[in-house]
């Protein structure tokens, strides 16, 4: 729905002014599927890309999950950067104003118990999930979210971070995962290396550290956008 | 490959694009985010079938679970201004 409407009934009307409109999309959209079909069909056997690379450099990354180690090592900056954009987005929803207050009803027993069974396992899940990124499907991201489920849950139940966290504690763990990042970041560029170049010695401790870190600021992240606002610093009232 | 694995995967595409269109097309806000997320476990069914196990499991809990939180949430809010439609029936409470 393009066209702001009013009433309801004018939908019916639009619909039928665009409904050529509605046939050439459907037409160029299937030329366009039809297209990538081919491309994908046509791709040759072994597709090209940079996975031997990956593979040939694999055990200087200080991990043995390929992906992990695409995401914190050999492309780390882009990670750097997925969590800058993440918290520009939180930035961007605190900038609103502050969170509303809380008007969900009180949990019933179906929703306390199974916050009280969850929050608990979501919270190992995301610990075994950070650990196993090493050299298993896993990583910051994936744990991260699960954390963020985790507080998502506790927030339904009517659960709110207190006076003391909401402050600069909270900032602080907002800003951790991104703060770690750059720190090593510059530490090793003045070590003498390039940006996040680490030394293969150490590479496996300082991406779990950063991932530790990004796991904690994603979870708080993803959880302070569902609040939906700035939390109060000051005491509630 | 195998018949039954092609059966699979070839349900499982149409079902991605049935639920997309759905999502998309429906009216109501609420059933269009319920479909969202049912897209979204069904499209990580489809990235563990591509072998991207990584993926999948950020699917599930981004794609699916957040962000229909975050749109469930949306919407309970934008309900007393009236942006959206009358549905048929009160889906909340």
């Amino acid at each position: 729905m393009k066209k702001k409407s009013n009433k309801p009934k004018s939908i019916t009307e639009n619909g039928e002014r665009e409904a050529p409109f509605r046939l050439l999309l459907a037409v160029l959209l299937s030329a366009l599927a039809a297209g990538l079909g081919y491309a994908v069909l046509s791709l040759p056997s072994p597709p090209p890309g940079l996975s031997s690379h990956v593979a040939a450099n694999l055990e200087t990354s200080g991990v043995s999950n390929p992906v992990t180690a695409v995401l914190l090592n050999f492309r780390g900056y882009d990670t750097l950067l997925e969590l800058g954009v993440l918290l520009l987005a939180l930035l961007g929803v605190w900038s609103l104003g502050v969170a509303p207050e809380h008007h969900e009803p009180p949990p019933g027993p179906v929703l306390d118990m199974l916050t009280r069974l969850l929050a608990p396992l979501l919270i190992l899940v995301a610990g075994y999930l950070l650990w196993v990124g090493a050299h298993a499907p896993g990583g910051a991201f994936q744990a991260g979210s699960v954390l963020a489920a985790a507080g998502v849950l506790l927030l339904l139940t009517g659960w709110r971070p207190g006076a003391g966290f909401s402050g600069l504690p909270l900032r602080i763990t907002l800003a951790a995962g991104l703060g770690v990042f750059v720190v090593v970041g510059v530490v090793l560029m003045l070590l003498g290396g390039r940006l996040l170049e680490y030394p293969p010695s150490f590479a496996g401790a300082l991406i779990l550290l950063i991932e530790a870190a990004a796991t904690l600021s994603i979870g708080t992240t993803l959880a302070a956008l569902f609040l939906g606002g700035r939390p109060e610093a000051g005491p509630r009232r | 490959m195998n018949l039954l694995q092609s059966a699979f995967d070839s349900l499982l595409g149409f079902a991605l694009l049935w639920l997309a269109w759905r999502a998309l097309a429906s009216p109501d806000l609420f059933r269009a985010i319920v479909l969202f997320v049912a897209f979204g476990l069904l499209m990580a069914l489809a990235w563990v079938r591509l072998d991207a196990p990584d993926i999948a499991l950020a699917e599930v809990a981004i794609g699916a679970g957040l962000t229909g939180a975050l749109l469930l949430g949306a919407l309970a809010r934008l309900k007393p201004e009236g942006v959206t439609k009358p549905t048929h029936e009160e889906k909340e409470q």
